[in-house]
């Protein structure tokens, strides 16, 4: 069903890959959420992060958006070393968007100035030119007549594809998602991932984190299966859904597949 | 429902509560409601009456009515008392503006992360401790009677510099503390979410948190601000000729409290609509939190 599954997962090409993450450990106090996390992304590749709650899936895509300091590794975006110091962290999240599971809207602005609001200051783009571009994003995505609503004014499902256009308007290389319809009603689900599924045919990099599995053996070039702060398991949504190698891998399946997730 | 509080159509606030955000679904007259608003109104005049026969009827009445509420020196200090108002209203009307824009400042002071910006931190911390902890009376004796007093060339002698300068001190220190709970209530994912999207952490700052927190602190700032009106009679202490001390003036004459009470009544008049629009702002609030969480 995708078009983009031309590039061999984590195939060293011709260009520097999109992400790349190398020896990246992370803990909150004595807790220790990452372990050494190695993970390559190649340009128009999507990767979806799949594991239990806790298994330092939100982490790491906090992590990879400078949201979070780090405390060993390195992560490199189209070969820009961004952990290195001195790098300016207000720059490189620009290109970086991310989208939250609690949308994170900002409730005092219409949905045209959220969108815009980035653009205008952190582009220095001129208002009209910033504006004419939310209108043409929020036409994409089904939203041309909420562009004056107030985020409270919409459903959860309208408000995560608000989230979407607002990352998008930055012109990111590379979409981190997490868990973004872990909040919604299960009826408001498949209108953000219809959201997703075009921008995976527009070429567009993506790390997703999610529960929903079938979405992810659907829309994913690779499944990365992450246990206790490691990627115990990778591959290709056939070989992570249909035989898992490792018990971890078989284990959480099973129960996810008892749950009527996949 | 309680039997003596307005529980009928007044409270919109508990009506929103309990119809799910409809409140035109519910029956126009509801006969508990119009119950419950008759019992409030007999029992207030009820109330009202017995205390009004209590005074009325006390031993020294007489001439408590005859030093408070004499109808004559009423009408001979209005005149005098009521312009002078017009000073106390310049008062708190400059400092009102002075204080919300130095809180503000002090505020984001504190509220600034990172190590480096301790010493910034502190100082403001210092300010707000030191100017909450000092009777507000006590900054305008020493500011208006020390400053001048040092006799230095080009230092303001008018009394009324000073009255402001000390009110903006004191209740900048307030306002400022009062900022910063609304700063504090925004969500960190609020300003997550603006960083993520490479805004500098000024401009989530300034477009994201601050537009939040200060819609959320407008009724406590209007509180601050009846404060303030009101505290603006303590500058009469350092001679500036405002209502209280002209009401003090007038009584000397007379040796009659009644343009007391003329003050109190000028208070009344000006404080309490803006009590009310308080009141209004936060059940406004609270509609629309209880509204968002549904």
């Amino acid at each position: 069903m995708t078009t983009t599954l031309s590039t061999a997962p984590g195939s060293p090409g011709g260009h520097p890959s999109a992400l790349e993450i190398r020896g990246l450990w992370k803990s909150f106090g004595d807790l220790q959420v990452l372990r050494g996390i190695d993970l390559t992304v190649a340009e128009h590749e999507v990767v979806c992060l799949i594991g239990s709650s806790g298994s330092g899936k939100s982490t790491l895509l906090r992590c990879v958006n400078l949201l979070e300091p780090i405390d060993a590794g390195r992560v490199v975006v189209e070969g820009e070393e961004i952990t290195a110091s001195g790098v300016d962290v207000n720059r490189i999240r620009r290109r970086i968007g991310i989208v939250f599971q609690s949308f994170n809207l900002f409730p005092h602005m219409s949905v045209m100035r959220n969108v815009s609001l980035a653009p205008r200051k952190a582009l220095g783009t001129s208002q009209a030119e910033a504006e004419a571009e939310a209108v043409e994003l929020l036409d994409r995505f089904g939203l041309a007549d909420k562009r004056a609503e107030f985020p409270d004014r919409l459903s959860g499902g309208q408000q995560q594809r608000v989230a979407i256009v607002r990352a998008l308007a930055m012109h990111p290389d590379l979409l981190l998602l997490d868990e973004i319809t872990s909040a919604l009603d299960p009826e408001l689900v498949a209108e953000v991932l219809d959201v997703i599924r075009e921008l995976a045919r527009g070429g567009m990099t993506m790390v997703i984190a999610t529960h929903e599995m079938g979405f992810a053996r659907d829309i994913a070039n690779r499944v990365c299966f992450l246990d206790q702060g490691q990627i115990l398991e990778q591959g290709t949504p056939a070989e992570i859904f249909t035989a898992p190698k490792a018990p971890r891998t078989q284990q959480f399946l099973q129960r996810v597949l008892d749950a009527g997730r996949l | 429902m309680s039997g003596l509080g307005i529980g009928g159509p007044l409270d919109s606030g508990d009506m929103i509560l309990r119809s799910g955000g409809r409140p035109a679904a519910r029956p126009r007259f509801d006969r508990s409601a119009v119950r419950s608003t008759l019992i409030a109104l007999v029992s207030t005049v009820v109330f009202f009456t017995i205390v009004g026969f209590v005074v009325v009827n006390s031993p020294g009445w007489t001439q408590v009515q005859e030093s408070f509420l004499n109808g004559k020196v009423w009408s001979e200090s209005v005149p005098d008392i009521v312009p002078a108002f017009v000073t106390n209203v310049q008062l708190f009307c400059i400092s009102e503006v002075l204080i919300l824009v130095l809180a503000l400042v002090l505020a984001v002071l504190r509220s600034l992360p990172g190590p480096v910006l301790f010493p910034i931190r502190l100082l403001a911390t210092i300010y707000v401790d030191v100017f909450r902890a000092i009777p507000g009376v006590l900054i305008i004796y020493i500011l208006g009677f020390g400053i001048p007093g040092l006799g230095l060339a080009g230092v303001p002698t008018d009394p009324f510099f000073y009255a402001v300068i000390s009110l903006t001190l004191v209740y900048s220190a307030y306002v400022s503390e009062v900022y910063r709970a609304g700063i504090q209530s925004v969500h960190p994912s609020q300003e997550a979410a603006a960083r993520s999207l490479g805004l500098t952490q000024f401009q989530a700052l300034r477009y994201v948190v601050l537009p939040q927190a200060i819609r959320r602190v407008i009724p406590p700032l209007l509180n601050d601000f009846i404060g303030l009106q009101k505290d603006s009679v303590l500058v009469s202490y350092i001679g500036v000729v405002e209502i209280f001390r002209q009401a003090q003036i007038d009584k000397a004459s007379t040796f009659n409290f009644t343009p007391y009470l003329v003050v109190a009544l000028v208070f009344l008049v000006i404080t309490i609509p803006l009590a009310r629009l308080t009141d209004w702002l936060v059940a406004r609030d609270r509609r629309r939190f209880l509204a968002n969480a549904r």
